[in-house]
């Protein structure tokens, strides 16, 4: 169970440019929930997430995993908690390092990163089996670096990589936003069958709307830093993608019209 | 050049091969631009003097010289992920601090070691020449370094540092505090180059406060060079590269000194010059190469 408390977040903080990314979230997730987070430009989707993972520090709110209160751990700390891929197929992997290596490191999170041998003999049969379930053919490459790789296979192993340690939580930000329709949908697929197989807890950014309906069982819309809907289970797989839509102008109506009040 | 010129830059290139693992360390492994071996060199010579002044074994006082190095690398280290001061800037501020900190090791701002025990003293009561000695010796220690360096680099805590260099974001995802892989690889880096003082110091005979200037030249010069002749493909080899880079940088440096066109020669204080120049054309050669190639 994973409980944020009137999370909130500013950036540019007193200057002219000051932006109220997060305006008080308050979000419940339940274990095994996989939630896809939807949201026009500058909703907060992203800020949300960065929030998580600890790469933002945040104005005030909570965080807790489980029992564990979270919201002043360092990005690190909290990466032994939560896993995630990010939107640029570069950011997770390490180019200059061999797909074993990489393997080896996510093969570590959250454990000291000591004197021991980097990669080991028994390490290279998991990182084949891992491998060989992605379909591209990495499991005989175990040696070639990941800078050899195109963006889906990049974002396919970094998919591997943020489970191949069990998370809390996996975090997804439009991750295959950068990639061609054909690989995008392999990378989904993927994506799908690790979090059915592993019964991982999920929160998915994304800008398709069908992609959102289709997938998980729960979504969540954010406008403005706040989440403005929040459904689950039948309730989710009855909405179509005009729901959402009406959904989403309704909200943003409902602020012309108080808006012109104040003025008028 | 003579025979004792060209041992005399094998003897240098090799003493000066701890510095260039160092700063292939920091500049190619880490990407962290660190100055602080112009500061961290003298010291490792200056603790090293004082302490075979003071009667301690030379091979002992190469430790303590390790260890100095290892603290100054590790405030640089310190000033930029806990300060957040721009890493060249926390290297260029420890250094200049070094500066008096080595006056105050030495008490004064040179330090002989004439009739004093080295670490070439074993080797040379075996009957190895002085011009033999020094070259076998600092070369075994040399290669024995880049050894530990090799293995360190394939442990799971080099693997970090690499990934540290080439994408923080990728390893504090995985767990990582960079902050003290930066901390401990620049300690690391300085210690080696510490190491390089004290070796130099005990071959010369003496410390010097000025000893340092123009070290991270050199050392940079040495790791471009080896890259440009002997390529960087794999970790052992880029290792290697730097290690051959400081034999060839120091063996071009002789070269130089000892040409005579005419009634002209290079003196010793042509040394910064033709580094510069050494640095530039290391530098445009690769890409001249392309070039040339495509054609």
């Amino acid at each position: 169970m994973i409980e944020i408390q009137d999370l909130v977040k500013t950036f540019h903080r007193g200057s002219v440019n000051e932006v109220l990314a997060l305006a008080g979230v308050n979000l419940q997730v339940r274990r095994g929930d996989f939630i896809t987070v939807i949201g026009s430009n500058g909703a907060g989707k992203s800020t949300l997430l960065n929030c998580l993972a600890g790469s933002y520090p945040i104005d005030s709110g909570q965080i807790k995993i489980g029992e564990r209160e979270i919201t002043r751990w360092p990005e690190h700390q909290r990466a032994t908690l939560i896993s995630r891929v990010f939107q640029d197929p570069l950011l997770g992997t390490c180019g200059p390092l061999s797909i074993e290596q990489n393997l080896a490191l996510a093969n570590r999170r959250g454990r000291v990163h000591g004197l021991n041998k980097g990669v080991k003999r028994s390490d290279r049969n998991l990182f084949r089996k891992q491998l060989s379930q992605l379909g591209l053919g990495l499991e005989n490459r175990l040696k070639d670096s990941v800078g050899l790789l195109s963006g889906g296979q990049r974002q396919a192993l970094t998919l591997l990589m943020a489970t191949l340690v069990k998370p809390e939580i996996l975090l997804l930000d439009e991750h295959t936003a950068a990639l061609d329709p054909k690989t995008a949908l392999q990378v989904l697929e993927l994506t799908e069958q690790l979090i059915a197989e592993q019964h991982l807890t999920a929160l998915m950014v994304t800008h398709n709307m069908r992609q959102a309906l289709q997938l998980g069982n729960r979504l969540i819309m954010l406008h403005a830093g706040r989440i403005i809907l929040d459904v689950s289970g039948d309730e989710k797989s009855r909405m179509t993608v005009e729901d959402l839509l009406e959904k989403f102008y309704a909200v943003r109506g409902e602020e012309f019209v108080s808006d012109r009040m104040l003025l008028v | 050049m003579t025979y004792f010129a060209f041992m005399g830059a094998l003897e240098q290139g090799f003493a000066y091969g701890f510095l260039v693992l160092g700063v292939y360390l920091t500049f190619r492994v880490l990407d962290f631009p660190d100055l602080t071996v112009d500061g961290s060199l003298p010291l490792g010579a200056a603790v090293s003097a004082v302490a075979i002044s003071a009667g301690i074994d030379p091979f002992v006082s190469l430790l303590f010289a390790l260890a100095a190095g290892f603290c100054a690398g590790m405030v640089t280290g310190i000033l930029n992920t806990k300060f957040g001061i721009l890493h060249l800037l926390a290297s260029i501020l420890t250094m200049i601090a070094l500066y008096s900190i080595n006056l105050r090791v030495m008490g004064r701002p040179n330090l002989t070691l004439l009739g004093k025990p080295t670490v070439l003293e074993p080797l040379t009561n075996a009957g190895v020449g002085m011009f033999n000695a020094a070259p076998l010796l600092f070369g075994i220690l040399s290669v024995l370094a880049l050894l530990l360096l090799f293995w360190l680099l394939h442990t799971a805590f080099g693997l970090a540092m690499q990934a540290t260099g080439a994408n923080k974001q990728m390893i504090t995802s995985q767990g990582v505090n960079t902050d003290r892989i930066i901390i401990l690889t620049v300690g690391l880096s300085n210690g080696l180059a510490a190491a390089s003082g004290a070796l130099l110091c005990q071959s010369q005979g003496a410390a010097d406060v000025n000893m340092g200037v123009g070290t991270i030249v050199a050392g940079l010069a040495s790791v471009i060079v080896g890259e440009t002749l002997f390529g960087h493909r794999s970790i052992g080899r880029a290792l290697l590269a730097a290690l051959l880079g400081s034999l060839v940088y120091r063996l071009a440096i002789a070269l130089a000194l000892s040409l005579k066109l005419g009634n002209f020669s290079f003196t010793p204080s042509d040394l910064n010059l033709l580094t510069a120049l050494l640095v530039v054309i290391a530098l445009t050669l690769p890409g001249l190469r392309r070039k040339v190639l495509r054609r």
